[in-house]
């Protein structure tokens, strides 16, 4: 019947090969458009993503006190620190702590330290003018923070967060 | 040979139904004639009272589902309005959240008696990982309905738990982010996990069937860790023997569940989880459901955050490499007078953890959680050395003579060596009735 002889597969690529590689890629392809998808529709959406900067005004604000507002769902600190407090932040500079960093590097105004409320351990909120350093300590697993929010004891590896910021007028703030 | 009986339909429709589908000769295989060792104590029928609370959590849960809104500001007042308005609410919550802690206790006390008979060896590894695989699918589905309340429990639970992600290195952020679908926990969140604590037990009731298949193929193992050698003078039927025994485990295990609905239903949950989730404020003193405990102070003992998730991610999975760090050749911990030593300090060392958990990160029990985890790990690091020191006491050749020297029918064992004696792979005999 058929002329053609059939060519024993050997180490020649065949036609079938070719469709089976082929075949396998646009699969591949296939599993991975549609994995993409699914895999980021877990993360924040539109809205989420649109949340507006917080403008404060923090000029009713006594030194000593700290206030607390919300910024993308999380707390953030805003405490007027007092002169005592300015220095024991600043006379730590060079004290060792596991994340390094001077006081001045952490704000604008000496007066005000502003700093995301999430323990960078696992994200408690920490309590202002506790533990050893009176900065904030935090209940969930004993993180100890000074008054520039640099962590200095306990298993919190990092300094809380600085969020941006910049002061409006002497006396508003807008963060985000 | 078939087991201890067979099934051979005379009705009609089961006739006709066989020849289509064999499901009731299959269910007549697994529950009725299936044999089961002579010698199992009560230890055995926390597999019945496992599967029992498997269903009764979808059954609860879905009814909860019917009155639940999934939703941030609605949450908390649905889960209110399930205990105080919907007929038989406060039964149907109070049944799944204590049932959720008799399931947990259930399965400690399932993995301790495998840990005790050695169910873990040859040829049962595959079996034993199932295991694992569900208590892992356990521990989310538990987590994920505790948030649920969006208590402030919940919600600061919630935000430890995906905390932990964020020490993974370089994507941590991103990891936890997703997570959330959010900068924070928040509706999102309490959304997709919704979704999942309604699909996850139903993915383990999937792979509870592959466990049952794993062990129906193994056959069980016994309290005097030998094989089955002959069906006949080794086993039983599963009806009516292990059914009745079940049965009665069941039963004893709810008076024990209904003491807990019924007499102190809130006694394992958190007073805190009774205010409304605020993300403005953390509990002063956080604490997980006591079924995660031991893992919580095996987190906080170290100092370290990475190194905190590393260490207690790895206390569950070393049990999945338990088959091979246990060298014995003797599986029962009857027989190894040292193992038993070791299996009951692993015990006193995983309460001891458990207690420490609950107990506020503070001294001592920051020093007693290291020392304790330090252990739980020797546990697992002394077994490959176990056999060199370890004298065994002679192991009986077959169940049958086990049983009957228990009953003082026929002489104890000669002592004999035990070098190679259980840990093979099921003769042909115990095959047979698969
Ligand atoms: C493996 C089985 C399951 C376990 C271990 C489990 C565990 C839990 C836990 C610990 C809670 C919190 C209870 C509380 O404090 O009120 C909960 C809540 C809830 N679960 Fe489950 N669950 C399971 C199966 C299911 C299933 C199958 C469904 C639905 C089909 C479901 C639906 C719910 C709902 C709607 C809630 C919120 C209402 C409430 O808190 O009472 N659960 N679950
Ligand atoms: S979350 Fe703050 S110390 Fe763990």
């Amino acid at each position: 019947m058929s002329t053609a002889t059939p060519t024993p597969s050997t180490d020649e690529t065949s036609r079938r090969d070719f469709l089976y590689v082929a075949t396998g890629s646009v699969a591949a392809v296939g599993a991975v458009s549609v994995a993409w998808p699914l895999i980021s529709q877990m993360n924040p959406d539109a809205s989420t993503l649109a949340m507006a900067s917080s403008e404060i005004d923090i000029g009713a604000i006594p030194a000593g006190q700290i206030v607390t507002v919300k910024w993308r769902g999380k707390p953030v600190f805003i405490r007027h620190r007092t002169a005592d407090e300015i220095k024991a932040a600043q006379d730590g500079d060079n004290a060792s702590m596991p994340d390094p960093a001077t006081d001045k590097s952490r704000v604008q105004k000496p007066e005000w330290l502003i700093v995301i409320g999430v323990c960078t351990h696992l994200g408690c909120i920490p309590l202002g003018n506790q533990g050893e350093y009176n900065g904030w300590f935090c209940p969930c697993h004993g993180s100890v923070y000074d008054t520039s929010g640099r962590i200095r004891k306990g298993p919190a590896p990092r300094n809380l967060d600085v969020p941006p910021y910049a002061f409006l007028t002497d006396t508003k703030v807008k963060i985000g | 040979m078939h087991g201890l009986s067979t099934f051979e339909p005379k009705n009609g429709f089961v006739k006709w139904l066989e020849a289509r589908l064999p499901i009731l000769s299959f269910a007549h295989g697994s529950f009725v004639a299936y044999p089961t060792p002579k010698n199992l104590n009560y230890w055995w029928t926390f597999g019945a009272i496992l599967s029992f609370m498997l269903i009764a959590q979808i059954i609860t849960g879905v009814v909860l589902t019917m009155h639940y809104t999934p939703e941030a500001t609605l949450a908390f007042s649905s889960v209110e309005k399930i205990m105080r308005d919907v007929n038989w609410g406060w039964l149907f919550r109070y049944a799944h959240a204590n049932g959720a802690s008799m399931f947990f206790l259930a399965v400690y006390i399932h993995m301790f008696r495998g840990l005790y008979y050695g169910s873990y060896k040859n040829p049962r590894e595959v079996l034993w990982i199932l295991g694992v695989i569900i208590f892992l699918l356990m521990m989310a589905t538990g987590f994920m309905g505790y948030v649920l309340v969006w208590g402030q429990m919940s919600f600061w639970g919630a935000t430890v738990i995906t905390n932990l992600f964020s020490a993974i290195p370089i994507f941590g952020n991103e990891i936890t982010t997703w997570l959330w679908g959010g900068y924070s926990v928040d509706n999102p969140t309490l959304n997709r996990f919704f979704a999942l604590h309604y699909l996850l037990p139903f993915v383990i009731f999937a792979v509870v069937g592959l466990h049952v298949w794993a062990l129906h193929v193994t056959g069980q193992n016994n309290p005097d860790g030998v094989e089955i050698k002959d069906v006949e003078k080794d086993c039983v039927p599963f009806t009516p023997h292990a059914t009745m025994k079940d049965g009665l485990g069941v039963v004893v295990f709810l008076l024990l569940y209904c003491w807990f609905i019924f007499y102190v239903p809130n006694y394992l949950g958190d007073a805190d989880n009774y205010i409304p989730a605020n993300p403005l404020k953390t509990p002063p003193h956080i604490v997980p459901e006591w079924y995660f405990l031991p893992f919580y102070a095996i987190l906080r003992a170290i100092p370290d955050k990475l190194a905190g998730v590393i260490a207690m991610f790895a206390a569950i999975a070393v049990l999945a490499f338990l088959p091979w760090l246990d060298k014995s050749p003797v599986r029962s911990a009857k027989y190894r007078p040292m193992y038993k030593a070791l299996f009951w300090a692993f015990v006193v060392v995983s309460i001891g953890l458990g207690y420490c958990g609950a107990m506020p990160a503070a001294e001592p029990y920051v020093t007693v959680s290291r020392v304790l985890s330090l252990l739980y790990f020797g546990f697992f690091a002394i077994l490959p050395f176990l056999p060199r020191w370890e004298k065994t006491l002679p192991v009986p050749a077959t169940i049958a003579e086990a049983v009957l020297a228990k009953s003082g029918k026929v002489e104890p064992p000669k002592p004999e060596p035990v070098k190679a004696a259980p840990a093979k792979a099921p003769t042909k005999s115990t095959r047979l009735w698969k």
